[in-house]
């Protein structure tokens, strides 16, 4: 009947995965150059999802694209996303004003590995955008402390004028349950913070490779040179995984654009365990 | 064996070698030639030579999906490729490909691993071979990083 | 398909014969069911599939002489209603339109309603269904159907169909379902099966039953018992077609010698010749690629989106950060060969590749699949 039941939330109520139901924007907030946040109701029951999914959104008239869903999952009220405005679509949906509406269809994908953390230490490093969809796994595990052993998030960022949420960053900081190590490429001025690659992190973070788990999310050149690094450290390709990003049109794997070698990333990903991506992560053009 | 001794000697990153350590560093070195557009090593493949380049051009690579192949430096005529075979894990960090018909002498780099510790005068020769070029990339590669064409302010 | 809507006359018992006159009965006998009754007919210098009326649209006396990157149509010296093999047309044309529109939108200051696409009433009954083709549909139901979110819109097509198959009384010159086991006789999924032979000058087809709908419509028609000497033709011609395959492939572990040859300088020497011009993935009864689009009046009030046929072969198809993840034409063909028969099986447990030889008949430049599984497997045994 569960089953059932996230079926119909998922296709809109309309037993067809395409169509989509009709949202509304509440809120918009910039956070860094072109990067948005946005904050959506549903018209339909509020929706649950998992940390690492993420929504179609829909301007009508103009397109859909994948969004990751960057809220904290327990949290009621509207659905947050994050997006950058690189495309027509993209920058059309940061463009709206509080009140649009929107077509709404997801939660969809494979999310981070939560259940299999429990117990474990667990090292988030994320690059750049890659924070958004590690958000909600941050929320989750923040929330239920006691679950898990050290917790450590290492971000890494071209400016700090990029880095993304940063003021919940530096709210987190203020914990003492919590590591949290923040690198840019370069700077100017006044930062006083690490400057260099986010896998110079690595070795200085505190955690127990035998019993850790690792969420990687970010640019695909730097998500294999963290699992390199991770994998230096001592954790094996059973406890990393990632979230893999490529072309989506359908989100529910009939249309075949996200195929990467045998799997689909939008129904088999966006997360994945590493040892599944072995070979598709360092092969070109795959 | 000596046309190549003649050849490892002339190259700029070996000059001034003593005849004997020249004897053995060309043990373990080979004639090779790529053709443009021909890569030499992919990112991830072990690194067990570097190569001494006599002619041509080398593109160093690292590939993202949607962007292909990004350029971070090219080296030529009476530069070295490969650093990498050097430290553990003797893995390629990234692709390098030939952007025009390159000749080079390839120099075994397990062969001289083992020959650097067994004799370790031969050994502390290569690395102050090696550093000047190494420190040189990081300052240069630092400068490069630094964005400092882009418009600021 | 349907349930059985009651059979109007008992079926006689054992193999079951009509001919060219029951033929047409039949045709009519599902166009009073309501069906849109398709099949193959002549049109542009090919056998195609579209609206027949009757027996009198079929390519009587017509065969087709396919080769690598070659099809022609030649005449009979006989007049056999299906002496032909497969033409540019696949029923996926009907059943995964090329194109379908999802939904629409209306917008009404800010509020906006939006209405799913209905499915059409209309049922099809498909004439001359090859046993690569039922296979070829069987497959396309694992992917659009068998997924946790299904295609409703080939749901409703695929349900209401009724499928008269053909067992193929003439090989095509790059026809292999021996090779990968998809023919050329139609073992399961149809309502009726033909077998045709001539006896006395006089074309006859020889009935087998795959459901009780197929029964309920035979019931209709008049029909005899097949002699044993008739049974024994139907068996030979069949059996002649699977000696006369165009091509082979070996099948057996094809999914693993791929994998691990995915560096093969053969893809090298295939994208010299490839144009990636996708007319393989078009002609492809198993291919399933879509897009989706969408559009707006001028207003924005009234919007829509549409799904369209798309092919991996476009540089749009993998588009992210500003570029194709697949911009060499070797990349493409690696995906579409290695997909076909190689990581379909990973993904739906099944080759994604019914041996109809439509890509090699179709290929402007004439790349033949099973020339390049064979060079890459005779490249490991050197």
């Amino acid at each position: 009947m569960a089953a059932m039941a996230e079926q119909a939330i998922a296709t809109g109520g309309f037993g067809d995965p395409m169509v989509p139901r009709v949202a509304r924007l509440r809120r918009r907030r910039r956070d860094i150059a072109q990067v948005w946040t946005l904050d959506i109701e549903s018209e339909a029951a509020a929706v649950e999802f998992a940390p690492g999914q993420f929504n179609m959104l829909t301007v009508f008239g103009v397109g859909e694209v994948a969004v990751s869903i960057s809220g904290d999952p327990a949290a009621p009220g509207p659905l947050i996303h994050t997006i950058r405005a690189v495309g027509p679509v993209s920058t059309a949906l940061t463009a709206l004003r509080p009140g649009a509406p929107i077509g709404l269809r997801g939660p969809f994908g494979a999310g981070w590995p939560m259940a299999e953390a429990i117990g474990r230490d667990v090292v988030i490093v994320a690059g750049g955008l890659g924070l958004a969809p590690l958000r909600p796994a941050l929320y989750r595990l923040l929330a239920e402390r006691r679950r898990y052993g050290r917790i450590v998030l290492l971000y890494g960022t071209r400016r700090p004028e990029e880095i993304l949420f940063r003021a919940e960053i530096e709210a987190w900081r203020r914990r003492l349950d919590f590591d949290i190590e923040v690198t840019v490429d370069h700077a100017v001025g006044d930062w006083r913070g690490h400057v260099g690659v986010v896998t110079a992190l690595i070795p200085r973070a505190s955690f127990d490779p035998q019993h850790a788990i690792a969420l990687v999310c970010g640019p695909e050149i730097m998500m294999r040179f963290t699992v390199a690094a991770l994998r230096d450290a001592g954790l094996g390709d059973e406890s990393i995984y990632l979230s893999m990003e490529r072309n989506m049109k359908c989100a529910v794997g009939l249309c075949g654009h996200c195929q990467l070698g045998p799997v689909f990333v939008c129904r088999d990903g966006p997360v994945f365990r590493s040892d599944r991506l072995r070979g598709l992560l360092s092969m070109r053009e795959i | 064996m000596e046309g190549l001794e003649r050849i490892v000697r002339e190259h700029p990153f070996f000059a001034g070698l003593g005849d004997d350590f020249l004897a053995l560093v060309s043990g373990c070195a080979k004639n090779v030639r790529f053709e443009a557009g021909e890569y030499l090593f992919h990112e991830g493949e072990p690194a067990d030579q570097f190569y001494l380049l006599r002619q041509g051009r080398v593109a160093l690579e690292l590939t993202a999906p949607g962007r292909g192949a990004l350029t971070f430096q090219t080296l030529s005529t009476g530069e070295i490729v490969g650093v990498s075979w050097l430290i553990p894990p003797y893995r390629w960090g990234y692709d390098a490909k030939a952007l025009e018909l390159t000749r080079a002498i390839s120099m075994d780099g397990a062969c001289l691993r083992r020959k650097c510790e067994a004799d370790h005068d031969l050994g502390y020769d290569l690395m102050k071979r090696f550093m000047p070029v190494v420190i040189q990339r990081l300052h240069a590669t630092q400068l490069q990083m630094l964005d400092v064409y882009g418009s600021h302010g | 398909m349907s349930e059985a809507e009651g059979s109007a006359g008992s079926v006689a018992t054992g193999p079951v014969a009509i001919t060219a006159a029951g033929l047409q009965l039949l045709i009519e006998a599902l166009q009073r069911r309501g069906y849109r009754v398709l099949g193959p007919m002549l049109r542009d210098q090919a056998i195609v599939y579209d609206d027949i009326a009757g027996i009198a649209d079929l390519p009587r006396g017509w065969t087709d002489e396919q080769e690598a990157g070659h099809y022609r149509l030649r005449r009979r010296d006989d007049d056999a209603f299906f002496g032909y093999a497969v033409g540019p047309h696949s029923w996926k044309r009907f059943l995964h339109p090329p194109v379908q529109r999802l939904w629409r939108a209306e917008r009404d200051g800010e509020t906006v309603r939006v209405t799913p696409e209905p499915n059409p009433a209309e049922r099809f009954a498909f004439i001359g269904v090859r046993a690569c083709e039922l296979h070829a549909m069987a497959i396309q139901d694992r992917v659009l159907l068998g997924a946790s979110h299904a295609d409703p819109h080939y749901r409703a097509r695929r349900d209401g169909a009724f499928l008269v198959a053909v067992n193929c009384g003439t090989a095509g010159g790059t026809c292999f379902c021996v090779s990968m086991g998809s023919g050329p006789e139609a073992a399961a999924g149809f309502d009726l099966a033909l077998t045709e032979i001539r006896t006395e000058g006089a074309p006859l087809f020889l009935v087998a039953i795959g459901t009780a709908a197929g029964q309920g419509v035979l019931a209709e028609l008049p029909h005899r018992t097949a002699t044993p000497a008739e049974a024994a033709e139907a068996r030979s011609v069949i059996a002649k077609t699977a000696a006369n395959m165009g091509r082979t492939l070996d099948a057996e572990d094809v999914r693993d010698l791929l994998m691990r040859n995915l560096q093969h300088p053969r893809w090298d020497e295939v994208a010299e010749r490839c144009l990636t011009c996708g007319n393989c993935t078009m002609v492809c009864p198993t291919c399933f690629c879509t897009s989706v689009e969408d559009s707006s009046d001028l207003a924005g009030i009234e919007t829509s989106r549409s799904r369209r046929w798309d092919s991996c072969f476009t540089m749009d198809f993998s588009y992210i950060h500003g570029g194709s993840v697949r911009p060499s034409a070797k990349a493409r063909y690696r995906q579409w060969m290695t997909h076909k028969l190689a990581t379909w099986v990973d993904q739906f447990g099944t080759s994604g590749c019914v041996g109809c030889g439509r890509c090699i008949t179709w290929c402007p430049v004439g790349i033949d699949i099973t020339e390049e599984a064979h060079a890459i497997r005779e490249s490991e045994t050197r």
